[in-house]
């Protein structure tokens, strides 16, 4: 937290009219965490980290979360480089439909997966007929779920990087001979990486909190496709104590992941 | 192999502006496009690298077509044997400079030692070996310069196209870095052409120039004549010459409204004539003798140009006068005073209109 300290030394009166509802917002945003911190049982807290079914929990989510930032990386960045780079009849609309995943409820999310990949699905149908290969309440599932919520937040942050990256870089490197796949991967991709390590930073997050389209689409099963927000759900309607140790866990790793991307993500598209 | 080894005739047509150039190099020739901001030298440029496609015309080089609208063939910029230096070098800023400069040389195919071994020669040849393991950010503006160049050269292009490849350097760099790149265009031994707008770097470097204005060809030649035969305002003003057009009969040039310039040249019909401004005699009074040698003149404006004042002349003919400090204190020259103007003939030099 350096940038306040800064702003301090320059001796700026901040307006009350402003400062107050800034604070409030502040307040609004930490008192939950706060109160998460004041009610957990810090005594207890070692044997219950170390639970059995919390670890299972957390090495699922961590597991598909990666998998599901793999999965938004190989599909993401080639989809924000031709909606950055190509013009395209259609662009506004496929970039508009892409974005979709950020206001659709991930519960509605999770019904529109189970309904076009479930076995009845057209395409979970054709999977299993042809592959023998189901979708929906297994790890795959989670996989995809996550995925499917969290792939906007790359594809906007990649297609920020390369709207802002000189493609006149990319001229240059055709002049000396490189073609496009070559230019993309020696030249843009290495120019606009800060901004695909930020999209995936905050992709590989959403993923690891995804709770409402894995629930209606992988289910609930320890193991399988219980990941740490599931067991947080789960634990409040047995042991609220429990739910708040599993929720302490996802918060750490939360705050570290956007502490480390603090400026990114307040200077990010 | 005869004929020029460029040879194109550029044709863009965009909103409200039509590049329309012709276009010859021949092997070991350096070419200048000269011409003001926005006349179309850099779209030029753009088509000779296929960069920007062209919409009519077309371009050969070395017998091979690389760009003709007619029969749609376009050869993709990145199968074309030329190296461009672009204006603000555009080195890629995650490499170091001897990646920058083996780019090319690993894109034609050769292995990644052969590639770095190229790469290191070439920085030495423009005196950068020390600084081969520099990020562009670590280098100055003369250093990223000619790291633009080795790695443009690198590829041994057939084609060499510089993008005011001086503009971005300061005043003694400039000096520097212009002989510098004077000693490897003499040495590049196929084409060469330079967009710029500053005449001294045309000069210094080119063997012909090109004199594009809103994207034609204004006038073209080796730099003698350009400097000494001026056909538009632009190169005049360039070269620092006043240019009139008139009527040639014998020895006299007439122009506008009675007045006439005596000159040496004998010719009749159209012709330009051009006299430097310290080639103007002002008099305060209308002097005596031949009349249609003087015309007279409203004062516009006057300032300091080096060591003389440079006098703005309106009325017939509008020119401007150099005269020395002496000269201007004797005849207390204020904006808006009337005085006579008259051209020794032996400094003008008068030239037909049609080539």
């Amino acid at each position: 937290m350096t940038a306040p300290a800064r702003r301090r030394g320059t001796g700026q009166r901040v307006p009350v009219a402003l400062l107050v509802p800034a604070a409030l917002g502040v307040l609004f945003l930490v008192l939950p965490l706060g109160g998460l911190l004041l009610r957990t049982p810090w005594t207890s807290l070692a044997p219950r980290l170390t639970a059995p079914g919390v670890l299972t929990a957390l090495r699922l989510s961590v597991q598909c979360a990666t998998l599901a930032t793999l999965l938004c990386l190989a599909l993401g960045v080639p989809l924000a480089w031709l909606l950055a780079r190509v013009e395209f009849p259609g662009r506004r609309w496929v970039r508009a439909l892409v974005t979709v995943p950020l206001v659709l409820p991930p519960v509605v999310g999770g019904v529109a997966l189970l309904l076009v990949f479930g076995r009845r699905g057209p395409v979970g149908g054709w999977l299993d007929a042809t592959f023998g290969v189901t979708l929906p309440f297994t790890t795959t599932g989670v996989v995809l779920a996550e995925a499917f919520v969290a792939m906007p937040f790359l594809i906007i942050a990649v297609e920020g990087a390369l709207r802002g990256a000189d493609h006149r870089y990319e001229e240059a490197a055709a002049t000396l001979g490189a073609g496009r796949w070559t230019t993309f991967t020696r030249i843009t991709l290495p120019l606009v990486a800060p901004g695909v390590a930020a999209g995936a930073v905050l992709c590989w997050a959403r993923a690891l909190g995804e709770f409402g389209a894995t629930i209606t689409f992988a289910g609930n099963y320890p193991g399988r496709t219980q990941t740490m927000p599931l067991a947080v759900y789960l634990a409040l309607e047995t042991d609220v104590e429990a739910a708040v140790v599993l929720s302490l866990v996802l918060l750490t790793v939360s705050v570290l992941i956007l502490a480390g991307l603090r400026d990114r993500w307040i200077t990010g598209p | 192999m005869t004929g020029p080894l460029l040879d194109g005739h550029l044709v863009v047509d965009r909103a409200g502006f039509r590049l329309d150039v012709r276009l010859r190099v021949a092997a070991g020739e350096v070419v200048a496009l000269l011409g003001p901001n926005g006349a179309g030298k850099t779209t030029a440029l753009r088509t000779l690298a296929g960069l920007h496609p062209l919409t009519a015309g077309w371009l050969r080089l070395d017998g091979v077509e690389l760009d003709r609208p007619a029969t749609r063939s376009f050869v993709r910029p990145e199968r074309r044997p030329v190296g461009v230096v672009f204006q603000d070098y555009l080195l890629f800023p995650h490499l170091t400079a001897r990646d920058n400069v083996a780019f090319g040389p690993r894109r034609q195919g050769l292995p990644r030692r052969a590639a770095r071994e190229r790469a290191t020669d070439w920085l030495g040849r423009v005196g950068l070996t020390a600084h081969a393991g520099r990020r562009p950010r670590q280098l100055s503006g003369g250093q990223a310069q000619r790291v633009a160049l080795a790695r443009a050269l690198a590829v041994q292009p057939t084609l060499l196209l510089l993008d005011e490849p001086l503009a971005a350097l300061d005043a003694r760099t400039r000096l520097d870095t212009r002989a510098h790149l004077h000693r490897h265009l003499t040495d590049h031994a196929g084409a060469a052409v330079l967009v710029t707008h500053d005449p001294l770097d045309a000069l210094a470097l080119a063997d012909r120039l090109v004199i594009v204005e809103d994207g034609r060809v204004v006038q073209e030649g080796d730099a003698g004549t350009v400097t000494t035969r001026p056909r538009t305002d632009y190169v005049a003003r360039l070269v620092g010459l006043n240019l009139h057009r008139g009527r040639a009969e014998g020895r006299l040039v007439h122009l506008a409204d009675g007045c006439a310039v005596p000159t040496t040249d004998r010719l009749d019909g159209d012709a330009f004539v051009v006299f430097p401004p310290t080639a103007v005699t002002l008099h305060p009074e209308r002097p005596a003798g031949d009349a249609p040698h003087t015309w007279p003149a409203t004062v516009a404006g006057v300032h300091r140009h080096g060591d003389h004042l440079r006098v703005q002349l309106t009325g017939p003919v509008s020119t401007v006068a150099d005269v020395t400090p002496v000269v201007a204190a004797g005849l207390r020259l204020l904006p808006g005073q009337q005085i006579w103007a008259t051209v020794a003939a032996d400094a003008t030099r008068a030239y037909p209109v049609d080539h």
